[in-house]
């Protein structure tokens, strides 16, 4: 092998960079489940869980264009049932605890919204 | 360009419908690690192979002028006489891909005097596509690792705020996925629209083109249109980069059609024209000095040198040249003592 010492350097360096995801995952925590707290006197959210689950920022920015731009203050969910549509007073009512709810999931998945520069979240949790 | 764009979406639809028959450990857990084993091994592989190649001739391309005479300026950088010079072309060539700069084109069009001449262009566009998907290609890659690490970097976090600057709808656009679509289009238009080029292209030039617009397009739609449970998907993941996989309960369709094309990206690397990514610093064009009026290049393959002094020469004929009145250094009687 000719440059031996220059190759295999390159090669560590190729190694360490490509199993990145791995050792990466290895020096941080476990993560096995998103510890979140669902509301307690209350069965269902707005749509099913799943949907929720996957859609809830779309649907909060149809919620936003509903309001803003059409004026139209109610949403008329899936199974007929009508809710207000209010960032503050409809979502985080029932998920009143914004830390262990909205926020535990977003920091583990590095999501951040902006909203929290004007909307302001209800101090609750009781 | 069609066998190629075919065999992706055959891939992707072999991955739907066996993830939709129960396949999912197959195609999530199995599949993934099989190609990046292949992957590594492949590619170092490919490190020592080419380290084991001999360089028969300092072959450095150059782009100015040469060290010479103390009052002649030598163009460093171009033209590089020694390692740091060499290190430092290489950085450029790969940060900045400073040899497709230099791209020019050539076209015969109509003259005014009638007839056709040919010009000669510098053309820009390819080097600033490139620039683009691959910049893009490392933002993105940076920005999965939000999938592997718990908790995430703040590094990884700035990339993604950096990326969500616009703040355009709920998720937030990114605009690395938007950008690497548009270079890939271009990638792949030059290919079509340029007849020379459509003329050299094949399966292997086409092929991860499409496989690139397979991931990109999977991993948008995932993002904006077709969602996932992305708390899910981490730790699905997360259950991979450990090595103890975790349920794929739950988890899109669309996710492991994304992880099947990724997979095949990481098994067809090795064996592609995408091995430039290593490749490019065993280049012998790149990576040698341009110092052959200084230090001596001698190609390895070459047999021992059977050599023959003068002195040997002189012992061996002594007499013979004495006799016929020859100069000599040593004098036969001085030889002898
Ligand atoms: C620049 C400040 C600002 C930011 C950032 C912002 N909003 Fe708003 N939002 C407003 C204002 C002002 C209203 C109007 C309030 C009203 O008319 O009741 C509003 C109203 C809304 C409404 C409907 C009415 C209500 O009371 O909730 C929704 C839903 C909403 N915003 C969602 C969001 C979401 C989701 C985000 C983050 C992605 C966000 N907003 C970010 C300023 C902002
Ligand atoms: C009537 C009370 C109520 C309101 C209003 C409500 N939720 Fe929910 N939400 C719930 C309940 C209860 C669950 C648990 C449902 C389940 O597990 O089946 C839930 C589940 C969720 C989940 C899924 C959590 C998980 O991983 O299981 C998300 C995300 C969510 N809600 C977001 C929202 C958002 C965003 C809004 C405002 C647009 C909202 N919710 C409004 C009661 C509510
Ligand atoms: C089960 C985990 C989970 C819970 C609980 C949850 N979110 Fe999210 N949320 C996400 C994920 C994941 C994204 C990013 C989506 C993506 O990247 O495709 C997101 C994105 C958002 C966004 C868009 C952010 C952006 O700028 O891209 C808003 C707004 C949002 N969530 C609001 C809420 C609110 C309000 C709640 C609480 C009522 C909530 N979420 C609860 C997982 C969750």
């Amino acid at each position: 092998m000719y440059n031996a010492k220059a190759v295999i350097f390159g090669i560590l360096i190729f190694v360490g960079l490509c199993a990145s995801p791995f050792w990466a995952s290895f020096i941080g925590r476990d993560y096995k489940s998103t510890d979140i707290v669902l509301p307690k006197n209350e069965k269902n959210c707005i749509e099913d869980a799943d949907f929720m689950r996957s859609q809830h920022m779309r649907l909060l920015n149809e919620w936003r264009d509903e309001a803003l731009r059409n004026e139209n203050r109610v949403y008329t969910a899936l199974d007929g049932k009508k809710w207000v549509i209010s960032l503050q007073n409809t979502c985080l009512k029932c998920h009143n605890s914004y830390e262990d709810f909205c926020q535990k999931c977003h920091v583990a998945n590095s999501v951040y919204p902006y909203c929290w520069t004007c909307h302001i979240i209800p101090k609750g949790g009781k | 360009m069609f066998p190629s764009l075919l065999l992706v979406l055959l891939i992707g639809v072999a991955a739907w419908a066996g993830t939709v028959a129960g396949g999912a450990v197959l195609f999530g857990v199995v599949l993934p690690y099989a190609a990046f084993a292949v992957f590594f091994a492949g590619m170092v592989w490919r490190m020592f192979y080419w380290a084991k190649s001999p360089v028969p001739f300092c072959i450095p391309t150059t782009g100015g002028q040469e060290r010479s005479l103390p009052f002649i300026k030598q163009n460093a950088v171009d033209c590089p006489s020694s390692t740091g010079g060499v290190v430092v072309r290489m950085m450029l060539e790969v940060l900045l891909f400073r040899s497709l700069f230099r791209n020019t084109q050539a076209e015969v069009c109509s003259s005014r005097a009638g007839g056709v001449r040919s010009t000669y262009y510098s053309s820009k566009w390819l080097w600033v596509f490139a620039l683009v998907f691959h910049y893009c290609f490392l933002l993105i890659f940076i920005r999965h690792f939000r999938f592997f690490v718990e908790p995430v970097p703040a590094c990884v976090t700035f990339a993604e705020s950096l990326d969500g600057i616009m703040q355009i709808g709920a998720p937030r656009l990114f605009l690395t996925g938007g950008c690497i679509l548009v270079a890939l289009c271009f990638l792949l238009g030059r290919r079509l629209f340029n007849e020379r080029l459509r003329y050299i292209s094949l399966f292997n030039d086409y092929f991860p083109l499409w496989l690139l617009i397979g991931i990109v397009g999977t991993g948008i739609c995932l993002r904006y249109f077709d969602k996932c449970e992305i708390a899910l998907v981490k730790i699905f993941v997360m259950g991979l980069t450990q090595f103890s996989p975790a349920p794929a309960a739950g988890i899109n369709t669309l996710f492991f059609v994304h992880i099947t094309l990724v997979s095949t990206l990481l098994l067809y690397f090795p064996f592609s024209k995408l091995t430039h990514m290593v490749g490019v610093f065993f280049s012998p064009t790149r990576n040698m000095p341009n110092n052959s009026r200084m230090a001596r290049h001698i190609n390895p393959w070459n047999p021992p040198k059977q050599y023959f002094t003068y002195a040997e020469y002189e012992d061996t004929y002594r007499d013979a040249m004495a006799e016929a009145g020859l100069p000599l250094d040593k004098q036969p009687d001085k030889a002898a003592e």
